[in-house]
């Protein structure tokens, strides 16, 4: 069966933009037996409690500057995409037609756009939108996919069957293409269409992964005990089988967060994306473009925000599969 | 062989039908196509009514769709509504996309592999690390972003490419936006091929064959290559598809004429049969590169056979 030497889920289908949900290197994940072998603990601690896979995780973690230092952003992010007056006490509305498109200055240290608003204001009321959409969308694709893609691999048969077909379909489609289809007769200027929008191209791709984890932990001989013992199908899946298949979902689900973020960015840019009044690095990024040669930091300042948002979610998804996968070690 | 290339075509049956349908379904059901054609305009009733009849647009969505479909299967992809007809409007935008995705992906193969195998023999060590962090950067930075930085220092700073393409394309404009689609993907071919190989380097065959007393690089080249390339070859393969769909960004930011800029154009002013026209070859692009990949795999490795 030659198809299934390579594994597909490994492929991202991309487009040009980062939009590419590419996960290359997750795929060593979804081969691997989740559980790990029970470890002693640290040298020296009391032997007896075997620490699971999820503090030895927790325990790598902490030592990665990678990840500390990219959870240190995240917070801040989020922080500020929740309060953003906390630091930044202007209007991100208000315009002053007379100072447009000037440069920094006192009390306004990025400057001002072309509607004389200014862009530091701007650039930190942009982080709500692009982490709102971030996160509402990994969650509903995780959830989504990893329900759907758990029960097809741990009853199979013809939903199974019906579940990949399904999914090559939605992975036929180039994202940007379906995404500026779908949306661009939307009117609604909220963030939920770009959210079910990533959700509905989403899902495939963490129900793969999960799909073949759960087959994978299925094999596993505590399931087979379990279901000798008499244990039934939602005891089977909810006690045994989640556990130890939920960590490749939570790989996926990390890195695909920084992706969609840029996503969300790049259908803005193209104009199908959110919609002003809605404050967002994309659409920002898109007016800017026009003024690249007269007033390039219109369009550096909110580039850089977005840029350093995407890459700090890319690198905690890094350290993350780091830590859950201790092949790679 | 033959069997197992008749199975796969016949596997992709359900899902060209399927993204096809689903494309139809959004650009056909969603949006109303004969009120774009009027613009801001209401239309006058009579007319948009024989409007709806000519373009089959009266008709049940399934059989609008069984309609469309026996049309593209005798060459006619009908007329986009400037009175061009689709496929005149095919011939002058896909061979400037080929062309741009060719040194896309030629890009991506040459740098990617290089810097990935590079990284993946000095593991851990200084550059390693380094290729690592950029590859991580270039992935963070979009597309939309790392174009207009590209055009604006190569462009327009320093004069070495022109920032924007002419309607003929030849390849050397095309180098600049070439690199700018391929950044992305270039980015995860070498962390693939980093893994891979780092993987392959320990295993059996590679010490034997250095034991036998075979020159390193060729070790690398004939062995640990050609065993560590088979993930990069899988991405390589979904990517031609992907790119071609994703060089929306890229030609809107060169103004390239081509598959992206016709879609952008078709998709703001609803000209649905220039869009589903598109986007089906797109998707048998897609479809057809994935097979072409898994025949790839018994080239690489021969144990590998299709029964």
């Amino acid at each position: 069966m030659p198809e299934s030497y390579v594994p597909k889920e490994a492929i991202g289908h991309g487009d040009g933009g980062t939009a590419a949900l590419a996960i290359g290197e997750a795929e060593s994940l979804e081969r691997r037996p989740s559980a790990a072998p029970p470890s002693a603990g640290p040298p020296g601690a009391p032997v007896g409690k075997p620490r699971s896979l999820w503090s030895d995780a927790w325990h790598d973690l902490r030592r990665n500057p990678v990840f500390v230092l990219s959870a240190l952003v995240i917070v801040f992010l989020v922080v500020i995409a929740i309060w953003p007056q906390l630091i930044a006490t202007g209007n991100p509305y208000r315009a002053d037609l007379a100072k447009a498109q000037q440069g920094s200055q006192p009390g306004h240290p990025f400057g001002f756009d072309t509607q004389g608003r200014d862009v530091y204001t701007r650039v930190v009321y942009g982080a709500r939108a692009s982490i709102t959409v971030g996160v509402c969308a990994t969650t509903g694709a995780a959830l989504l996919g990893s329900l759907l893609g758990g029960l097809a691999g741990f009853f199979g048969g013809w939903g199974d069957t019906l579940l990949s077909r399904l999914a090559d379909i939605f992975f036929g489609i180039p994202v940007i293409l379906g995404g500026l289809v779908f949306l661009s007769v939307v009117t609604s200027t909220t963030v939920w269409p770009v959210v079910g929008f990533i959700v509905l191209l989403g899902w495939p791709q963490v129900s793969r992964i999960a799909r073949g984890s759960v087959v994978t932990a299925k094999q596993n001989d505590y399931v087979q005990a379990a279901r000798a013992l008499g244990a039934g199908n939602g005891r089977l899946l909810l006690r045994h089988i989640a556990p130890n298949a939920v960590a490749p979902v939570i790989v996926v689900a990390t890195i695909a967060l920084g992706t969609y973020i840029a996503l969300e960015a790049t259908l803005s840019y193209l104009g199908a994306g959110l919609k002003p009044p809605t404050v967002s690095w994309g659409i920002d990024i898109s007016t800017a473009s026009t003024y690249i040669r007269s007033a390039p930091h219109m369009l550096l300042w909110p580039a850089g925000a977005l840029s350093i948002t995407v890459l700090a979610f890319i690198m905690l998804g890094d350290a993350v599969r780091d830590a859950l996968d201790p092949k790679l070690r | 062989m033959g069997r197992y290339v008749v199975r796969r075509l016949l596997q992709m049956i359900p899902v060209f039908i399927g993204s096809t349908f689903l494309i139809f379904f959004m650009v056909y059901a969603l949006g109303d196509p004969v009120a774009a054609m009027f613009g801001d305009r209401a239309p006058d009733p009579a007319t948009a009514a024989q409007i709806r009849r000519d373009l089959y647009l009266d008709q049940p969505l399934g059989k609008q769709y069984l309609h469309y479909m026996g049309q593209i299967f005798q060459g006619n992809f009908g007329t986009a509504f400037n009175g061009q007809s689709v496929t005149e409007l095919m011939a002058s935008a896909f061979p400037v996309t080929l062309r741009l995705t060719l040194i896309a992906i030629v890009l991506e193969m040459l740098v990617g592999i290089t810097l990935g195998v590079f990284s993946g023999l000095r593991r851990g060590r200084g550059i390693d690390t380094s290729v690592l962090l950029l590859s991580l950067v270039v992935v963070s930075v979009p597309t939309f972003v790392s174009g207009y930085l590209l055009q604006f220092v190569f462009g327009v700073r320093w004069a070495w490419a022109a920032p924007s393409v002419s309607p003929e394309a030849p390849l050397n404009e095309l180098l600049l936006p070439g690199l700018v689609l391929a950044l992305v993907s270039l980015a995860y071919v070498t962390r693939l091929t980093r893994t891979s190989i780092a993987e392959n380097v320990r295993a059996d065959y590679v010490r034997t064959a250095l034991a036998k007393g075979l020159p390193r690089h060729r070790v690398i080249t004939r062995h640990l290559l050609r065993n560590s390339l088979i993930p990069v070859v899988t991405f390589i393969g979904t990517d031609i598809g992907a790119l071609m769909g994703g060089a929306i960004v890229t030609e809107r930011i060169f103004n390239i004429h081509g598959v992206g800029f016709q879609l952008y154009q078709g998709i703001l002013r609803q000209n649905s049969p220039t869009v589903v026209g598109f986007v089906t070859i797109l998707v048998l692009v897609f479809l057809l590169a994935n097979l072409l990949v898994d025949l790839l795999y018994a080239v690489l490795d021969p144990r590998i056979r299709y029964a």
